[in-house]
This record gives C-alpha cells, structure tokens and sequence, in this order.
C-alpha cells in the first residue's frame, strides 16, 4: 500500500484537479449567461491570495472549518454520516459560553474547563444519536437532522432565559468571558493587521491525533475495519455496537472544538450572531480532503479561500458573492464523480494487470488451469 | 430479499398479520381524532386547537412537506435516497419567483417545477450515472441549491420594482376556490362550540374557505402517486428498482431508466413544494424561505412508512402543529400535551391488556410525566413549538423503527450487471 509508485500519486492529484477546472469552467459559464465580467472576478478572486489580511482571515476561517471536518471524517471513517455537527458544535459552544462566562478560575484552567464543557455537552449529543441507532435501528443520517433542529430550538429557549444585551448592538448573548478565559492570538503573518487565532495549535495537535488514533492504534484499526467490511469486522471480533456509539462520542467531542477558535479567540461569549452552519462545510470539506488529515486541511483552506474571496467580489466588481458558494457547490459535487471515476479507472487497471500476469505465469500458448496450477 | 417482485399492492415481509387500511378505517382514525381533539378543546378551552382557522392553516402548511415528502417518496420507492429535497425546493422557490412575477402565476409554478427537476436530474446523474454515493450528492446539491437561488435571485431580481437580491417582485395570486354559504352555515354551527359536532363543522369548514387551486393539484399528486406506483405497471417496475435492482435486471427492466425518472420526479415535486411557498404563501421569492421544510418532508416520509397515505398523515401532522404554532402558539400546544397524555395512556392501556409490562411501564411513565409539565405549566415555549416535527420523527422512529420497512434497496449503488 505504503510503496511509492508516481502514477499512484498523480492519480490521487488527478481528481481534485479535474473537479477545480471543472467548476471553473462551470463558473465562468454561469457568470457568462448572468452577463457578470468573468475577467475582472476571477482576478479579484486571485487577488485575495496577496493580501496579508485576507491570507489571515482565510487560516482563520480554515482552523474553524477544519474541526469541522475533522469530527464528520471519524464518522466517514466508520460509514456513519454525522451530518449533525452543526447541531453538536452549537449547543457545545453554547454551553461553554455559558459556564465560561458564569464561573472565574485561573488561566489555563478557565480555558480548559470551557472546552471540556463544550466537547462533552457535543458528544452528549452525537451519542443520542449513536444510541438511537444500535438500540432501536435508527438512521443516524435522519436523526442527526432532526437533532439538528432541535438544538436550534434548545439554544434559542435558554438564551432568551440568560442572555444579556451584547454591547453596542441590540444582539442578545451569554455573559461574556473573563480574561481568564481567552486565549491570545498569534501574529503567524507578516504585515497582516489581524492576527491568528491562538487555537490553531490545538487544530495541529488535532490532526495528528486524528491521524495515530486511526492509523496506530488497535482502536482505529478496529475503527477502519469496521467502517470498510462490517461483516469482516464482527468475524474478527469487534463490538461493532460499542464501536458506532463510541465513534459518535468521539465525532461529536471533535465538533464541540469548532466553535472554540470563534469564542475564546474573539467573539468572547455565544449570540444569536455567532457562525452557523459550520457543520455543513464540514461534511463538504471531509469530503474534499478524502478524510485524510492533510487533505482536509488542504480542503479547509481551499474553502476559506472562496470564502473570503467572495467579500471583495460584491464591492469591487459588483458581483453576487454567492457565486463563490455556486463554485464550492461544484467543486464538491465534481471532487466526489471525479474520485468515483478514478477508483473504476483503477480497478479495471488492476484487473488488467492482474490478467496480464497469469497469462505470462502460465505460458503463452498453455490454457490456463483453474486453482493456481502452474504458479 | 426477492420479495420485491411480487405484485400484490404490499409487499409484506413480517409474518404477522397486518390489517389493510381500508377506506372506513381512515374515517375511523379521522373521527377518533376529532373526538380526542374536541375532548381536549372541551376540557382546556383552547378553542384554537380545532378552529377551522387553524385547520385551514395547517392544510396551507401541509402541502410543501407533503410534496417535499412526496419528492422523497418517488426517489426512496426507486431506491435513491434523496436528503437534496431542501435544494431542489430552493430551487423550486427561486422559479417560482422568477417566472411569477414576469409571466403569471401559472407561470410561476411551471418554472418552480422544473427548476426543482433540473436539481432532480443533477442528482440522478451523480447518483445513477456515477454512482457517488446518495448522501454525498445530497448534501452537495443543498450547497449548490442555496448558492444558486441566492445568486441568480441577485443577478435577476436586483433593480426590479419590489424586488432585491433577498426577495422576488410581488407574484400575483393563484386562483382560490372558496364556498361563503356553505362556510357561513358551517362556520354558524362551530360557533356554538358544541362537543364534536363543532369540531366536524370546523374542519368542513376548513375546506369552504380560501382553498388555494394549488392545494387541490397537491392532493391530486399524492392519490395520484398511489395509483402510479402500486397499481400500474410502471409503478411496480419503478418500486422493483427500489427492492432489488438485479432481480428487476434479470427481469429486463432499465433500471437506469426507472431510477431517472424517479428522481426527476422527486426533484419536480420538491420544486413544487418550493413553489407552492412562494406563490401561495408568500406572493413572493425570498431567501431562506424554505427554512428546512425539505428535511420536514423527508421526515414526514419516513412517519408515513414509505407510503402516500401515511406520507400525508405525516405532513399533516406537522403542518398542524405548524399552525397552532404560529396561531396563539403557547396556549393551543400547551393543550396539545394533554392530546399527548391521553394517547400515551392509551398506548400504555393496551400495552398492559397485551401483557407486555415493559412497554406499557415506559408509556405510562411518559404519560405522567407529560402530564405533570401539563398541570405546572401554562404555556409551552414558542421555541419548544418549533421543534414539535422533529421530536415526534425522533420518537416515532425510536418507537416504531422495527415496524418501518424502508425499500429494501435503499440508499444502495447499482451497477449494471454486478448483481451477486
């Protein structure tokens, strides 16, 4: 598996590659039929890329989105669709927010106490799920959706119970954080007047853990198996019920991290402004960088990239922004046909191969005997 | 496995018997359910809760979960799970606006469809042609879905009169069908609030005033839907796809095909849905109007067991709730849990008639429970109301999860010709 082979490589870069010229073909068609300026938006697009300031928005944006994607890919890993991330992540930062702001404690302790509360309130949640589905055979694709709902509904009932008006607006949020409970930024790029969130790091450490969790471990190895043959997984003896239970714990903890960045690098308490709908690029982002720790940070960046390019676009040429999220739209969709489309190219690659050797093993002019006589 | 070619009207799989649910049977649970809710009207007062009003806005709330529900119901019954409702109903909406206010509401409602198919056909493609795997697409075209709508909407509804990149100019109403004598007769006798003589009069009632030709089209799809699926020819070929694609290959079927036209289906119905939003209950396009109807829909799906009737008890079930919601929401839903307890009791009673304690425990505890928020409280929270639709999927699927039969291939990739 592990051993180099350059057409391997090039066949990994192929799809991700194809689905971006793809979208930029679909997009210019799209901006082409709107009577948009193709030109003058894709520069602005590319513009984005040298400006100190957005470079800092977008690894911001793309720590954040990271997380994100972190927590589906464990589910991914294991065939189950935790399209409740958004759910997870909003009633976890919520709560966080909420006892951050209410308790006082010393530095690290303030800070750690916050993202406990949060990570468990997630997995708390993603576990309803995971119960669901091994006591009574419910689709977690279904009633994460649903949970999803509910959440919303929960964090609206007790925010109008706590909140306090935000200052210098007339948005409604929890108490906000002592200083106690910040974290500090990171001055990462050079003449950039914003600075990085101090929580990328644990972003970093995330990633790695992700990658020996799944790759070094007995628990991931269990994990993987059962995710790619569960048949083959019970045969080996694996609990596959205290698996998918502990693979929703484990995917909602991770999502109880994505609203961290936000609320201890700078929003400082949880409104009805805080960013929504994390969960979603998530999935999307999980997908683009094919669970595969670097590739969803690749993925992540790509995402915020468009993100933010899109900010300008509205201002300097006078073009919908939304056409960033047609063209994130499109890379998704064609990322997804694209790998499919490698995988078959591949199998009937091998299996021309693999015919190709027994042919020469058995002789040229030999039929071939069945039950590897001959070998 | 192989049950799915049999043509009888259901394809039964358990052993145990199951009643038909014949046409007195219907009347039978509609009775039943007016006589509880006229119980409960009686003893709470709520007079909201089975008003002709509120029905009359839950028939208006029912119908784009019901096509959304609808939409999933042709796509699952081929096999192709579709969780892309809530984009193609975007969709659905964006044309709905976009021909509305130029060419009429009729118009409108052709647009919106076929917007919504061409989501479908996006779908089909990824799913059918590609083989990506249902989920993925979905979630993709929900992205694609939104970021169209609200790209197009600014490109086309910018500079309009009464128009902007949020919302569409004003669309001019659909006909609507409404009966005044027969209203005021009917509306005479629910005023009187008699015990469910009024209640029967309320829901006639419902229908006599502003009936909109749109929600006569929808429930015309979901009978519809039942004879073209379970009693043609193409719907039994069409719901083998669903069962088991390579027995229906064996067959000579093209799977391919039938697939297609499913989902193509699915995505027209979701833009109708989207459509019926914006002409009928907005006179507009605007962004982020289907507020997640699309996953309602699938929801009400699923309550419904794969099944159109079901499929409409479900979406009425939610639009219902919908409705005492945004009418006097606090007090009608607070009436609403005794409705609760009394079914829980009820469940509960029978559960102990049949012997099985476990059951009838966990009902009872419920019961006294739900009971107990009745008697502390006197309102429930608008934001605990807004969530009604998924607490009760939630519940029903944790509950009943065993007793639904989804199709048995569903969700599943076919490929031609690779049948074990």
């Amino acid at each position: 598996m592990n051993r180099f082979d350059p057409r391997r490589i090039l066949l990994t870069l192929a799809a991700p590659a194809m689905a971006i010229v793809f979208a930029f073909i679909i997009t210019s068609l799209v901006l082409l039929a709107a009577g948009d300026p193709i030109g003058e938006t894709w520069r602005t697009i590319l513009d984005v890329g040298s400006q100190p300031r957005s470079i800092s928005l977008i690894v911001n944006s793309a720590t954040v989105f990271y997380f994100s994607a972190l927590a589906v890919a464990i589910g991914f890993r294991m065939n189950l669709f935790n399209i409740g991330v958004d759910g997870q992540y909003r009633l976890g930062v919520f709560t966080g927010a909420l006892v951050g702001g209410a308790i006082s404690l010393p530095r690290p302790l303030h800070i750690l106490v916050i993202v406990l509360v949060a990570m468990v309130v997630s997995a708390l949640w993603a576990g309803i799920a995971g119960i669901l589905k091994v006591t009574r055979g419910v689709s977690e694709v279904i009633s994460t959706i649903m949970l999803n709902f509910i959440a919303t509904g929960l964090i609206a009932y007790f925010l109008r119970r706590v909140a306090v008006p935000v200052a210098g607006s007339n948005n409604i949020g929890t108490e906000p954080l002592p200083a106690s409970g910040r974290v500090g930024g990171l001055s990462l790029i050079p003449d950039s007047p914003l600075q990085i969130y101090g929580f990328i790091v644990v972003a970093v450490l995330a990633g790695v853990g992700y990658s020996v969790l799944l790759n070094r471990t007995r628990f991931g190895f269990d994990l993987r198996a059962t995710g790619s043959s569960e048949t083959a997984a019970v045969a080996s003896g694996v609990n596959v019920k205290r698996m998918i239970v502990i693979s929703m714990l484990l995917s909602g903890a991770v999502a109880g991290l994505v609203g961290m960045p936000v609320l201890l690098g700078e929003a400082y308490s949880y409104s009805l402004a805080f960013p929504a709908g994390l969960g979603f690029t998530g999935i999307a982002i999980a997908l683009l960088g094919r669970n595969h720790p670097v590739g969803i940070a690749i993925g992540a960046l790509l995402w915020a990239y468009l993100d933010v390019s899109g900010n300008p676009l509205q201002i300097l040429v006078g073009v919908s922004s939304e056409i960033v999220t047609i063209m994130q739209g499109v890379i998704v969709l064609s990322v997804v046909v694209a790998y499919e489309l490698v995988r078959r190219y591949r199998i009937s690659q091998e299996q021309r191969r693999v015919a190709r050797q027994l042919d020469e093993a058995a002789g040229p002019s030999e039929p071939r005997e069945p039950q590897g006589v001959g070998v | 496995m192989s049950s799915g070619l049999q043509t009888g009207v259901e394809v039964e799989r358990t052993s145990a018997p199951r009643r038909r649910i014949t046409l007195p049977i219907v009347l039978l649970i509609i009775a039943g359910a007016i006589l509880l809710l006229s119980l409960v009207r009686v003893i709470t007062g709520a007079d909201d809760i089975a008003s002709s009003g509120t029905l009359n806005a839950a028939f208006g709330l029912a119908v784009p979960i019901g096509m959304a529900g609808l939409g999933g119901l042709w796509a699952e019954r081929a096999g192709v799970v579709n969780i892309g409702l809530e984009g193609m109903m975007i969709l659905g909406t964006f044309g709905a606006g976009f021909g509305g206010y130029q060419w009429g509401a009729w118009a409108g409602v052709g647009l919106g469809i076929l917007a919504g198919a061409l989501g479908g056909l996006l779908h089909a493609l990824v799913t059918v042609t590609f083989g990506v795997d249902h989920i993925v697409s979905g979630v993709a075209i929900n992205i694609l879905g939104l970021g169209t709508a609200q790209y197009l909407a600014s490109v086309a509804f910018v500079g309009k009169p009464g128009g902007g990149s949020t919302q569409s100019p004003p669309i001019p109403d659909l006909p609507s069908i409404s009966v005044p004598p027969a209203s005021r007769f009917l509306g005479d006798i629910e005023q009187e609030h008699w015990f469910f003589i009024s209640d029967v009069a309320a829901l006639l009632r419902a229908f006599t005033l502003g009936f909109s030709a749109l929600g006569i089209i929808a429930i015309a799809l979901v009978i519809g839907t039942y004879f073209v699926l379970w009693r043609t020819a193409f719907g039994l070929r069409l719901r083998s796809c669903g069962e088991n694609p390579y027995a229906a290959e064996s067959l000579g079927v093209n799977v391919y095909k039938y697939k297609y036209y499913a989902v193509v289906m699915s995505g027209a119905l979701a833009g109708l849905g989207g459509a019926f939003l914006a002409i009928v209950a907005a006179s507009a396009y605007r962004d982020g109007q289907t507020g997640g109807r699309g996953f309602i829909g699938l929801a009400a799906m699923i309550f419904g067991n794969w099944r159109p009737g079901g499929l409409a008890a479900g979406a009425g079930l939610f639009g219902y709730t919908d409705a005492l919601q945004l009418r006097r929401g606090g007090e009608s839903v607070h009436a609403l849990l005794l409705v609760v307890v009394l079914v829980l009791s009820a469940v509960a009673v029978l559960q102990l008639v049949r012997r099985r304690l476990g059951p009838a425990a966990i009902g009872a505890v419920f019961a006294a429970l739900v009971l107990a928020w009745y008697l502390t409280t006197d309102e429930v929270p608008g934001d605990f109301t807004g969530f009604t639709p998924h607490v009760t999927t939630l519940l029903v699927l944790a509950l009943a999860a065993q007793r639904l039969r989804p199709p048995a291939a569903d969700g599943l990739i076919y490929r031609r010709g690779e049948g074990a």
